[in-house]
């Protein structure tokens, strides 16, 4: 069967071959757990490890005791905030953080309510950006953390990181931001950007799944969190665990080449994306979702209205890529990232995700447009919406039988 | 999740896509869902003199399991009397085309589509409609 096309790069993107091989001799000849002191399989191991660190410090700009290795950003974000949490509690209970964040943050968040934390979840704007004023105003004395995420997952919006870490700053908060969808796609720099923790992971750029890191801040503040797991003591306290040897070094090696290779795999992945998405905006009632100024270099977001999303997909079967309508989850909701930017329900039902990335090629892009144009042809020749649109019907009139 | 063969082929060619006239007596439109829901069907019957349903379409907006469900509603319609057309069951539908348990929901609306379809037909030729019990999803 002939593969179909991958543009789905924010969901997990393909292992790099150079990755796997800097991985391959972990597994077998160099085996050891990098914690064993008293031999060489040790010292080998923990050179990958030590190498690793150093390569992902000088991606994001910090040094490498900051850098705790987790099994991904699912577990940083958790240790990130929970962590921050229980460590600062004397200081304050209130969290600060924003409705279009993952559930790796939102959920965390609703966890701690549970336990006391008083949690702010700001709006966005239209363009999925939040309001700095929103975000000073929601500031108070016992506010002890901002999480904020640096590109969105879903539209790939870039909030403001930097004047976001300066209001925190400013009122004794810390800042925390998931930077998931944006570390090894775009410059991002801890001391530039004003960055006290960052969650990251190793899948969504071109290293292997269940590993990723959180980088704590050790100067200008000392930044410290709470273990979420007892045990060995690794990480310098704050995740115990022998370390994943293997993905470790995948991670380094993942981010070694996003360091060298980002500025410009950006620039060609930008023009691709723009291509996609200046040709399909062409068609006929499309919308392009999100700030389309501040965003990530790889990806677009587009509703074709009077097209459900998941019947959409099918008819694209040679191309993968996700919808944020409801019909793909199991709670039937669409997409709250783009209920929250208030597109009505009909168009996030109606919304594409696509995702490029470093085996995107410009022939992938040409076959996409021309799968994606056939499929919303044909689906709007079987869409009772798209008729009436089209004999003027205006639907917002009509009483529809909700159920 | 992969999708049974059956819907694959309803959905890559749908049957009786289109419009029939919803002016004329002899046809029977029902409109159900909301744009809102993710899902709309219009399934449109003609009816002729004896009670029997002549020709069916229908148009779909909605996911493939949708699309399939009100695809065999059409195909099965034809040919029946109305009576006949009343008694088919969302779990007919359902077993035909073998969806699973989340798609459900796409087999209730494409029965909610025949029912309000027939009640319209009945409705305009003077007949009281039928009580449709409410369909639970
Ligand atoms: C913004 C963001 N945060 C967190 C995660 C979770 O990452 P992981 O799969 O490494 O736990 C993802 C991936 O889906 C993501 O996009
Ligand atoms: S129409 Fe929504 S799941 Fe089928």
């Amino acid at each position: 069967m002939k593969q179909p096309i991958y543009l789905d790069n924010n969901a997990t993107t393909p292992l790099d071959p150079r990755v796997l091989e800097a991985m391959l001799p972990y597994f077998t000849e160099k085996f050891g757990n990098a914690a064993s002191r008293n031999h060489a399989f040790g010292w080998v191991a923990e050179e990958g490890v030590d190498y690793a660190r150093e390569q992902v410090a000088k991606l994001i700009g910090c040094t490498e005791k900051e850098i705790i290795f987790t099994s991904g950003a699912t577990e940083a974000d958790n240790l990130a905030i929970k962590g921050v949490f229980e460590m600062y509690k004397e200081k304050g209970n209130h969290i600060i953080t924003a409705v279009t964040e993952h559930k790796a943050v939102l959920d965390t968040c609703k966890h701690l309510e549970k336990n006391g934390a008083r949690v702010t979840y700001l709006a966005v704007k239209e363009d999925g950006l939040i309001d700095l004023a929103e975000l000073e105003a929601a500031m108070t004395p016992e506010t002890i953390l901002v999480s904020i995420m640096y590109g969105n997952n879903e539209i790939g919006v870039i909030q403001p990181v930097k004047e976001i870490s300066a209001i925190a700053h400013k009122h004794g908060a810390l800042f925390m931001t998931d930077a998931t969808q944006a570390v090894g796609k775009i410059p991002v720099d801890v001391n530039t950007d004003g960055i006290d923790l960052m969650a990251f992971s190793a899948h969504k750029m071109y290293g292997p799944k269940g590993v990723g890191a959180l980088y704590v801040r050790r100067k200008n503040p000392r930044v410290k969190v709470t273990a979420q797991m007892d045990g060995g003591g690794h990480e310098r306290g704050m995740r115990s665990g022998t370390l994943n040897v293997p993905g470790i070094v995948g991670l380094g090696k993942a981010c070694e080449l996003c360091r060298l290779e980002m500025e410009s795999e950006a620039v060609r992945l930008s023009a691709l994306r723009d291509r996609l998405e200046t040709t399909l905006n062409k068609m006929e009632e499309s919308y392009v979702n999100g700030n389309t100024e501040h965003r990530l270099p790889h990806v677009a977001n587009i509703s074709f209205k009077y097209v459900e999303g998941e019947g959409l997909m099918m008819a694209m079967k040679d191309l993968a890529v996700s919808s944020g309508s409801a019909c793909t989850s199991a709670s039937l909701e669409p997409s709250y990232v783009l209920k929250s930017l208030g597109l009505s329900d009909d168009l996030a039902h109606s919304s594409i995700r696509y995702g490029l990335g470093r085996f995107t090629t410009e022939e992938d892009i040409d076959h996409a447009i021309e799968i994606t144009q056939k499929a919303v042809n044909h689906l709007r020749e079987l869409s009772p919406l798209w008729e009436m649109f089209k004999e003027g019907v205006d639907l917002s009139k009509i009483e529809w039988a909700e159920h | 999740m992969a999708y049974s063969d059956k819907v694959i082929d309803h959905y890559s060619n749908p049957r009786n896509v289109g419009t029939l006239n919803k002016e004329s007596k002899a046809v029977g439109t029902g409109l159900v869902g909301a744009p809102e829901c993710g899902d709309v069907m219009r399934l449109q019957i003609e009816v002729g003199d004896d009670n029997v349903i002549t020709d069916a379409k229908f148009k779909t907006f909605g996911c493939g399991s949708a699309i399939a469900s009100s695809s065999l509603a059409t195909e099965w319609l034809k040919g029946k009397t109305i009576d006949e057309a009343l008694a088919i069951d969302n779990m007919d539908i359902v077993e035909e085309l073998a969806l699973p348990p989340v798609k459900i929901h796409c087999s209730v609306l494409a029965e909610d589509a025949i029912k309000s379809a027939i009640n319209d037909y009945r409705v305009k030729n003077g007949l009281e409609p039928v009580v449709l019990e409410k369909s639970h999803h």
